[in-house]
C-alpha cells in the first residue's frame, strides 16, 4: 500500500461500517491494472531460494522502472516445481524461477506481457508448455476453500487479507446473526472436524456452548505431529486470518474470550506468521476487547509445543497448554466440559484446517457448502500429497474425489512409471490402502471402510520398491516413540510388536508372528486410552490385511520382494556381471570373493548389509529367495527349470484368476432368456452367473443352456428361474488346478464358477484353463524333445 | 531470557487475568524452558535451579515436564545441528540411508554430538517439507531432495565446512 493515507489503513475500526469502508478503500487501491507478481515464500520454496527470487525481481523493477507489485505469498502448493511465480493478471504460472531469471520476467513478461516460456510447466521434456495456471494438470482438478487465500496474498498484511474478502462473514455475523444462528449455520454444513476423526464441528460447537460456567476457550490444534502432513503449517504460513477468523466466529458462538493457538515448536515461520496476523488484527479492531464496537472481546495467543506427538490429541494438548506434561486423560470430562479444558474451563478444540472453513460457510450460507463433496462429508479436503508420485505438493479437492484422481491426475502418477503398490493415509494412525481401492471415492466413510482414515490428510503413495512391512515398522517405531507411557497397553504393547517386526525384517521371523502381531494389535487397541494408543497398530493391521504374502514372505522365505529389508539371499549373477569388481571393493566383511572365474558372494561371512548390491552398476548382485537358492545349488537345476517349479506353486484358480482379471457378469433370476442372450453378447462371455433378488448364487446360464432351449423348443421370452440348473458345482479358489480339470471333465462342464464364503469370485471357462497351461505344455513339450 | 526477571503477566496474556499466581508460573513454564535452551543450547541445571526457585515449582516437577518433551535437551550439543527428517514421505524417498552415511561419516549415532562439540547428528519426525524429500535441517535451514550419492556427498560438505 502507498504512504497516502496509510493512518486511515491502520485506525482501528470502531463499527461495521468502519470494515466495510475499509474494504472499499483496499480494493479500490488494488485496483490499479498493475502487474502482480506472486512469489512463494513457503518453506519449500524458501529453501529452494524463493526469497532471493523476490529480491531480484524488487531490484530489476525498480531498475526498469515499471510498476509492478511484487507480493510474497504462502505456499502455492506445486512445492517440487518450486520456487513458484504467478503473474497476475495474465494467469501465467512460473516454476523453477532462479533469481538470474527475474531480468527476463521483468523485461518480457511485465513489460510486453508474454510468457517466459522456459519457465512453464511442461509434462515432459518434450511436450509444449503450459502457460497459464489454469492448463496445468496439477491445479486444474483442484477446489480452494480452505486455502482460498493461500499463495495468493501476503500473509503478512491484514489489508491483503481483508481486500480478498476476508472478515466478510465477521461482518456478516455481527450485523445480522446472533450466536444462534451462526450455530444453526454450522451444524447444517455438517462441517466435519478435518483434525482425523472427522466429528461435526457444529455438534462440538453446540456442546461447549451448553457447559456451565461463564469462562470458556477455544483452542486451535496446530500440532500437527503426522510424519508427511503439512496442510495446517501451509494455512498458518500463508493464510493466518482465515484461522483467527474461524476462530473468531467459533468465539462469538460459544462466547469465548480467549483463543489459543498451539503450534509446533518445529515451524517458526508459522509462529511468526500468526504473531504478527494477530498484532495487526488487535491493533485494527478485529481482535481484543470490543470488537467492531460490539462489545465482544476476544484475545488469542499461541502456545508453543515442545516436540510431542501426543499434545495433538485433545486432553494432551489441554495439559501441555496448562503447562503440565502432555498427558492425556480419561474422558469424560471432555475438552467441552467443564473440568475437561485448561484449567477446568470448557474449550472448544477444533483442527486448524477446519477453522480455515467456517468464515465461506458463514459468508455463503450452508446451502453453498453442502453442494461441494459426498452426501456424508460435504466440502473439500486438504491433501499432501508425497512419496513416490511425480507431482508432490499440497492440494485441496472436493470429497469423493477417487484416489486415482488424485493420484494419477492432480500427482502426475508414480516416479519412473513403476508400479503403483499402496497409498497411506491418515498418518501413523490411519492404514495403507492397496491398488483394488484406487477407485474408491475419498471422504470420511469410505476411508473409515477399507481400515484406514482421513486423518489430517497426509498421503504418502508407495511404490513397489517400498516394502510394506518396513513401513509398517517405520509407524510403528514412530508411535511406539511417541506413546507417552500412561497406558501399559500401548506403552509395552508397541514395544513388543515392534520387536516382533525388527525380527522379521531381519530375517528370523517365526512361524505364528503374523497373527501374534494381530492378536497383540487389538489389545493395544482395546486397552489404551487415547487416540494415539487406540490408532497405533493400524498401520500393521492394515498391512497385514492387505498385504499379507508380503509378510508371509518374509517370515517364510526371507526375501523382501522390494529388497528394502537386509534379508535373503545375495548372488552374483555370472552372465550380468561386468567383473568391474565394485562389489568386492564395497564389501566390509571380504565376503565377496574373487576367483579364476569371476566374483562370488561367500555366505557364510555376508552380513547382508547390501554395500555390493547399492554399488553394482548393472544390478547383477540379486536377492533371492531361500528356495530358489536351496534349489539351483543343492539340486543343481538350471534356473528355467526353477521358474517352472515357481510356477507349479501358483497353479491354483486363485492364481487363474488373477492373472487374467475380468468382470464377474451376473443376472437376476426374473429377466428372460432373450435378455440373458443380450447381455452375454454385450458382454463378451459365454455363461452368466444367475443370482436371486438378494445377489446370493442360484446358477449359471451358459451357451449349453441356449442349446438346450432352440432343442426343445422353449420360448425365448421365458424366465430363467424355471430353466437354469440350481445344483451345480462350485470351486473354491484355492482349488487346485488340476482337481479343477479332473472335475470338470468328469462331470462334462465347461464354465467353472469360483465361490469363497457364499461370494462370487469369478467365472473360469475351459479356454481358461487351457491358455493358463499353454507356457506349461511348451515347457515340457522342450524338455522331452 | 534471564531467569531472574521473569515477567509472568506478560508471558501469560490476557487469560492471566481468570488464573492463580501457581497456575499462571506453570503455564509459562514450556516457553521459558524453550527460552532458556534458545539462549544456552541446552538445559544447564544450575540456569533449572534458579528457574525452579522463582517459579515456585519443585525442581523435580520442572524435569519431569522438561524430559517429557523431544525438544529439551539436558546436554550441551554442537555447534551444527543437523537434523535428518524421517517423516513418511522422506523415510519412502530413503532417509534411513542418508542418516546411516551421516552416522558413519561422522562417527556418531543418531542423538549424539560429535566430540568436538561441532555437530549433533538428531532425527526429526516431519519438517512439514514433504515435497522436497527426503530433508535434513542444519540450525533450522532446512535443504532438500538430498537423494543420490553426489546430493548426499555435498550435503556432508554442507555440513562441514558451511557450503557445497
Amino acid at each position: 500500500m502507498q504512504s497516502v493515507g496509510l493512518n486511515i489503513y491502520m485506525a482501528k475500526l470502531n463499527n461495521i461500517d468502519d470494515l466495510r469502508n475499509l474494504r472499499a478503500l483496499l480494493r479500490e487501491a488494488s485496483r490499479t491494472g498493475k502487474d502482480t507478481l506472486k512469489v512463494c515464500c513457503g518453506l519449500p520454496c524458501s529453501t529452494l531460494g524463493s526469497q532471493a527470487v523476490a529480491r531480484e525481481l524488487e531490484t530489476e523493477a525498480a531498475k526498469s522502472g515499471l510498476e509492478v507489485e511484487i507480493v510474497k505469498t504462502g505456499c502455492q502448493g506445486f512445492c517440487q516445481r518450486g520456487p513458484l511465480l504467478q503473474v497476475d493478471p495474465y494467469g501465467y504460472f512460473y516454476q523453477k524461477v532462479q533469481p538470474d531469471k527475474a531480468k527476463e520476467i521483468i523485461s518480457l513478461t511485465c513489460s510486453s506481457g508474454l510468457p517466459v516460456r522456459d519457465l512453464s510447466y511442461r509434462d515432459t521434456f518434450l511436450n509444449t508448455p503450459k502457460e497459464f495456471i489454469r492448463d496445468i494438470p496439477f491445479y486444474a482438478k483442484q477446489m480452494k476453500i480452505a486455502l482460498r487465500n493461500t499463495g495468493t496474498i501476503d500473509p503478512f498484511s491484514i489489508h491483503q487479507y481483508i481486500a480478498a474478502g476476508g472478515y466478510l462473514a465477521a461482518e456478516k455475523m455481527f450485523s445480522s446473526m446472533s450466536p444462534e444462528q451462526v450455530l444453526e449455520e454450522v451444524k447444517k454444513a455438517n462441517l466435519r472436524g478435518r483434525g482425523g476423526a472427522g466429528f461435526p464441528a457444529g455438534i462440538k460447537w453446540a456442546h461447549t456452548k451448553r457447559a456451565l460456567g461463564n469462562i470458556k476457550m477455544v483452542i486451535a490444534n496446530g500440532d500437527e505431529g503426522d510424519p508427511g502432513a503439512f496442510m495446517d503449517r501451509s494455512i498458518m504460513e500463508g493464510d493466518p486470518h482465515s484461522l483467527l477468523e474461524g476462530m473468531l466466529v467459533c468465539a462469538y458462538v460459544i462466547d469465548a474470550k480467549y483463543g489459543f493457538i498451539y503450534v509446533r515448536h518445529e515451524y517458526p515461520l508459522a509462529i511468526k506468521t500468526l504473531k504478527t496476523a494477530i498484532k495487526q488484527a488487535e491493533e485494527i479492531g478485529l481482535l481484543g476487547t470490543n470488537i467492531l464496537g460490539t462489545g465482544f472481546d476476544f484475545t488469542v495467543q499461541i502456545r508453543e509445543g515442545a516436540g510431542a506427538f501426543v499434545c495433538g490429541e485433545a486432553t494432551s494438548l489441554v495439559a501441555s497448554v496448562e503447562g503440565n506434561r502432555g498427558f492425556p486423560h480419561a474422558r469424560p470430562p471432555r475438552v467441552s466440559e467443564v473440568g475437561g479444558g485448561p484449567w477446568g474451563y470448557p474449550a472448544n478444540l477444533n483442527n486448524v484446517e477446519t477453522f480455515a472453513c467456517v468464515p465461506p460457510i458463514i459468508e455463503k450460507g450452508a446451502d453453498w457448502f453442502l453442494s461441494i463433496g459426498t452426501q456424508g462429508s460435504p466440502g473439500t479436503k486438504v491433501f499432501s500429497l508425497a512419496g513416490k508420485v511425480k507431482h508432490t505438493g499440497l492440494v485441496e479437492v472436493p470429497m469423493g474425489i477417487t484416489l486415482r484422481e488424485i493420484i494419477f491426475d492432480i500427482g502426475g502418477g508414480i516416479i519412473g512409471n513403476k508400479q503403483f503398490k499402496a497409498v497411506q493415509t491418515g498418518g501413523p494412525s490411519g492404514g495403507c490402502i492397496p491398488e483394488q481401492y484406487l477407485d474408491l471415492p475419498v471422504d470420511f466413510d469410505s476411508l473409515w471402510k477399507v481400515g484406514s482414515i482421513m486423518g489430517s490428510g497426509g498421503m504418502v503413495v508407495m511404490d513397489e520398491d517400498t516394502c510394506m512391512v518396513d513401513i509398517a515398522k517405520y509407524f510403528l517405531s514412530f508411535t511406539q516413540a511417541e506413546s507417552c507411557g500412561k497406558c501399559p497397553p500401548c506403552r509395552v504393547g508397541t514395544y513388543q510388536m515392534l520387536q516382533i517386526l525388527q525380527r522379521i525384517t531381519s530375517g528370523e521371523g517365526k512361524q505364528g508372528d503374523i497373527e501374534e502381531l494381530e492378536r497383540l494389535g487389538h489389545l493395544v487397541v482395546a486397552g489404551s486410552l487415547c487416540g494415539l494408543g487406540k490408532s497405533a497398530p493400524n498401520p500393521v493391521l492394515t498391512t497385514i490385511r492387505y498385504f499379507r504374502n508380503e509378510y508371509e514372505e518374509h517370515v517364510h522365505e526371507k526375501y523382501c520382494r522390494a529388497n528394502v529389508c537386509n534379508i535373503g539371499f545375495f548372488m552374483i549373477n555370472q552372465e550380468e556381471c561386468i567383473l568391474c569388481g565394485l562389489c568386492k571393493q564395497a564389501c566390509a566383511f571380504q565376503a565377496v570373493r574373487e576367483t579364476r572365474k569371476g566374483f562370488f558372494i561367500d555366505r557364510d561371512y555376508c552380513t547382508k548389509c547390501k554395500a555390493c548390491y547399492h554399488v553394482c552398476p548393472v544390478n547383477a548382485v540379486q536377492i533371492l529367495k531361500k528356495t530358489y537358492v536351496r534349489l539351483e545349488e543343492e539340486l543343481r537345476l538350471a534356473p528355467e527349470s526353477l521358474e517352472f517349479i515357481e510356477r507349479r506353486r501358483k497353479m491354483t484358480l486363485k492364481d487363474i484368476l488373477e492373472s487374467r482379471p475380468s468382470e464377474i457378469v451376473t443376472i437376476t433370476t426374473d429377466h428372460t432368456v432373450s435378455e440373458a442372450v443380450i447381455r452375454m453378447r454385450e458382454k463378451h462371455v459365454s455363461g452368466l452367473f444367475v443370482v436371486d433378488e438378494h445377489n446370493r448364487l442360484v446358477g449359471i446360464f451358459t451357451e449349453r443352456d441356449i442349446v438346450r432351449c432352440v432343442y426343445d423348443n422353449i420360448s425365448t421370452a421365458e424366465k430363467l428361474e424355471n430353466l437354469i440348473m440350481r445344483d451345480i458345482i462350485t470351486f473354491d479358489p484355492g482349488t487346485d488346478v488340476s482337481t479343477a480339470i479332473s472335475v470338470a471333465s468328469r462331470k462334462k462342464i465347461r464354465h467353472l464358477p469360483v465361490v469363497e464364503d457364499k461370494t462370487i469370485v469369478g467365472m473360469i471357462t475351459f479356454r481358461d484353463l487351457v491358455s493358463y497351461l499353454l507356457p506349461e505344455i511348451c515347457f515340457m513339450a522342450d524338455t522331452m524333445y | 531470557m534471564n531467569v531472574d526477571e521473569l515477567h509472568i503477566d506478560d508471558e501469560i496474556g490476557a487469560v492471566g487475568r481468570i488464573l492463580s499466581d501457581n497456575e499462571k508460573k506453570k503455564g509459562i513454564l514450556i516457553h521459558a524452558l524453550h527460552t532458556i535452551q534458545e539462549d544456552q543450547g541446552y538445559l544447564p541445571e544450575d540456569v533449572l535451579r534458579r528457574l525452579s526457585n522463582n517459579l515456585n515449582i519443585p525442581l523435580s516437577d520442572i524435569y519431569s515436564v522438561a524430559s517429557f518433551y523431544k525438544m529439551f535437551h539436558f546436554k550441551p550439543r554442537g555447534k551444527k545441528i543437523v537434523k535428518v527428517c524421517l517423516g513418511t514421505a522422506c523415510y519412502v524417498r530413503g532417509s534411513k540411508h542418508l542418516l546411516t552415511t551421516l552416522e558413519n561419516e561422522f562417527h556418531v549415532q543418531n542423538g549424539e554430538t560429535t566430540e568436538d562439540l561441532a555437530m549433533t547428528l538428531e532425527t526429526v519426525g516431519c519438517v512439514g517439507c514433504c515435497g522436497l524429500a527426503p530433508v535434513s535441517t542444519i540450525n533450522d535451514e532446512v535443504t532438500g531432495e538430498i537423494i543420490g550419492d553426489r546430493r548426499i556427498e555435498q550435503f556432508i560438505q554442507l555440513i562441514k565446512n558451511g557450503s557445497e
